[in-house]
């Protein structure tokens, strides 16, 4: 048989989807983020009995309500797509995307609508402990809904815990603690969830900023900065520990991806990180012998260590996942791409034969088949072995992008934490405008984070078993076209309106030094 | 004087938060027309389930089945 698919509407497909994501993720990670530091501060008026901090937590809420509304719902666009353009992955994954999904919208988001609803409407309604508590449990509800997606996303990464059923022509979870307990799905939480920290306290940090700048609010300013700088270190800190973790996972599941993440071509013991570098864009192809870099500078041996905790260890390149024949850890011999194919379309052979077979031994027959080689499954759809190579200039700049800011972000937050401990910070206006475009730097680092994930893991919509161009429904591109600008406009419309009501209620302020505090005051949130 | 139902406290905390919104109304007239334009036009219009078409999920499975193997590259 021949391809039928259009690749443009694959590549449309993928950029409406990442164009979704994106824009989704403007939103979830200041969620996050904000709402543990807005909990912090209502922690200390509840400590503390200072109504100041309740003006300045309710301050923070009414910017994380914001937030909130206008990107609820965004990831539910997301779920429309699988079942549009995506409908024969969503068909092969039904069972193990659904349940986590489930568990999401029913457990994560509930918990979560239920709280917020305290936490904006119960000022001096219920008691102080239990607005606490409602405050807290909002943003854990919130935590608990994106783990459970991440959970989803992890397993395309890392498709584990479940069995392919031929007959129904879906992979079925066959055991549900694989699947929500993946190290994959554990490490991606953890790393995910901290760079929306990391955005979170950036937000406050840099929107405090602006205070200063002004001359106005500025022992709110001070306060909050001095909690969301903390905040960020500490953020920052753990998200390295994780990100290292991150780095580990693809190298021991995805090494093409860290390949690609390092733009290293031909493996080696001992290999090096490269620190910054810049990519010979007159590579074209793997095998063409060309320098992959027109420059780089190189962490000796720390590559090796970072994917096998061993300096000396081994490290495949992208000619040797393509060639294979490398030893492996587990003493087996990697297997060439072109093998990996041959095998995926005995799978798919296997696949056809089992339910176009007239006897049971046949069906038998090829059920051992199928199963023998289904973790190349996806393999049967690769036409040569280089479409087995994502784009190694995205990812490897996106990488880049991504720990370079977090470095910055993690330097910035602690000169700023020192001054303004030391009570230093108002005076450097230079750094409040750092501060300020920093928010920016923070929303980018996030996105590039994504990028290597999801660029790197190309052309896989799951992992080893099913490529984007089987996975994509039977569309026209040009209907993924029209709702790609649809989309376009929608988002920005959105973007605009929430920024409008954002920049206005930054602006208003939160009013702790103009006016008289209330003993009995009531939020207008 | 007899205490107020627990359903009925719970109505007036909701109907109470919501009367006091100032910029919560705007959000919630965003909301709102979002979910119109995502369920009503989008949902609808162009993103109908795909598979939506086949009436039963035997149906599905034996469409899924055969685009699967019909893309195999020279299968």
């Amino acid at each position: 048989m021949i391809e039928t698919i259009n690749t443009s509407v694959i590549d449309w497909s993928r950029a409406q989807f990442a164009l979704t994501a994106i824009y989704h993720w403007l939103f979830v990670p200041l969620t996050l983020g904000l709402g543990i530091v807005q909990a912090i501060m209502e922690t200390i008026y509840y400590k503390t009995g200072n109504e100041f901090w309740k003006k300045t937590a309710q301050f923070w809420m009414k910017l994380f309500g914001i937030n909130f509304a206008i990107g609820v719902a965004t990831g539910l666009i997301l779920e429309f797509e699988f079942g549009a353009n995506w409908s024969n992955y969503s068909w092969f994954v039904g069972d193990i995307f659904g349940a986590p999904l489930a568990i999401e919208g029913i457990l994560a988001f509930f918990m979560e609508a239920t709280f917020i609803a305290v936490m904006f409407f119960g000022w001096n309604k219920v008691s102080k402990g239990f607005h606490l508590a409602s405050t807290w449990l909002t943003i854990l509800g919130a935590t608990i809904s994106a783990y459970w997606i991440l959970v989803a996303n992890a397993w395309m990464q890392y498709p584990a815990g479940m069995q392919f059923n031929p007959d129904t022509v879906r992979n079925e979870m066959a055991s549900f603690w694989e699947v929500a307990l993946s190290p994959v799905a554990i490490n991606k939480f953890f790393h995910t969830v901290l760079s929306g920290w990391i955005i979170g306290g950036m937000f406050v940090v840099g929107i405090a900023s602006w205070f200063l700048l002004k001359k106005r609010e500025t022992k709110f300013a001070l306060e909050s900065i001095k909690i969301g700088a903390v905040f960020g270190i500490a953020a920052c800190a753990l998200s390295i520990w994780t990100g290292d973790g991150s780095a580990h996972q693809v190298a021991q599941r995805q090494p093409m991806k860290l390949a690609a993440m390092e733009g290293l071509y031909e493996g080696r013991e001992g290999a090096g990180l490269v620190g910054i570098g810049l990519l010979n864009p007159a590579k074209e192809q793997y095998n063409d012998g060309k320098d992959p870099f027109l420059f780089k500078i190189e962490l000796p041996k720390m590559l090796s260590f970072f994917a096998e905790r061993d300096l000396d260890a081994y490290v495949p390149g992208i000619t040797n996942i393509i060639e294979g024949g490398y030893p492996q850890k587990d003493g087996t011999v990697a297997l060439p791409a072109e093998e990996k194919i041959a095998r995926g379309k005995l799978a798919i052979r296997a696949l056809a034969d089992y339910r176009s077979a007239k006897s049971d031994s046949a069906r038998q027959q090829a059920r051992a088949t199928l199963d023998e080689h289904f973790k190349y499954f996806g393999y049967g759809y690769i036409k040569n072995p280089s479409d087995l190579i994502p784009s190694v200039g995205l990812t490897f700049y996106a990488f880049r992008i991504m720990v370079i800011l977090g470095g910055f972000l993690l330097l910035l937050f602690a000169v700023v934490t020192y001054l303004s401990y030391k009570n230093k910070f108002e005076a450097k206006r230079w750094l409040q405008w750092t501060c300020f475009a920093s928010i920016f730097l923070a929303i980018i680092a996030g996105q590039a984070g994504w990028v290597v994930a999801e660029v790197g893991r190309q052309p896989w919509a799951i992992q080893d078993i099913l490529p984007v161009s089987a996975a994509i429904s039977n569309l026209s591109a040009s209907s993924v076209q029209i709702t790609f600008f649809i989309f376009l406009a929608l988002f920005t419309v959105l973007l605009v309106a929430e920024l409008k009501i954002m920049i206005n209620a930054i602006k208003k302020g939160p009013e702790i030094e103009h006016a008289p505090v209330l003993k009995n005051n009531h939020i207008k949130n | 004087m007899q205490k107020e139902l627990l359903i009925t406290r719970i109505v007036r905390f909701y109907w109470d938060g919501f009367r006091n919104m100032t910029i919560g109304k705007t959000l919630w007239l965003i909301i709102l027309i979002k979910l119109f334009v995502m369920f009503a036009i989008l949902k609808v219009f162009f993103f109908p389930d795909y598979l939506g078409k086949f009436d039963t999920p035997s149906d599905k499975q034996e469409y899924v089945s055969d685009e699967l193997i019909r893309r195999a590259v020279n299968h």
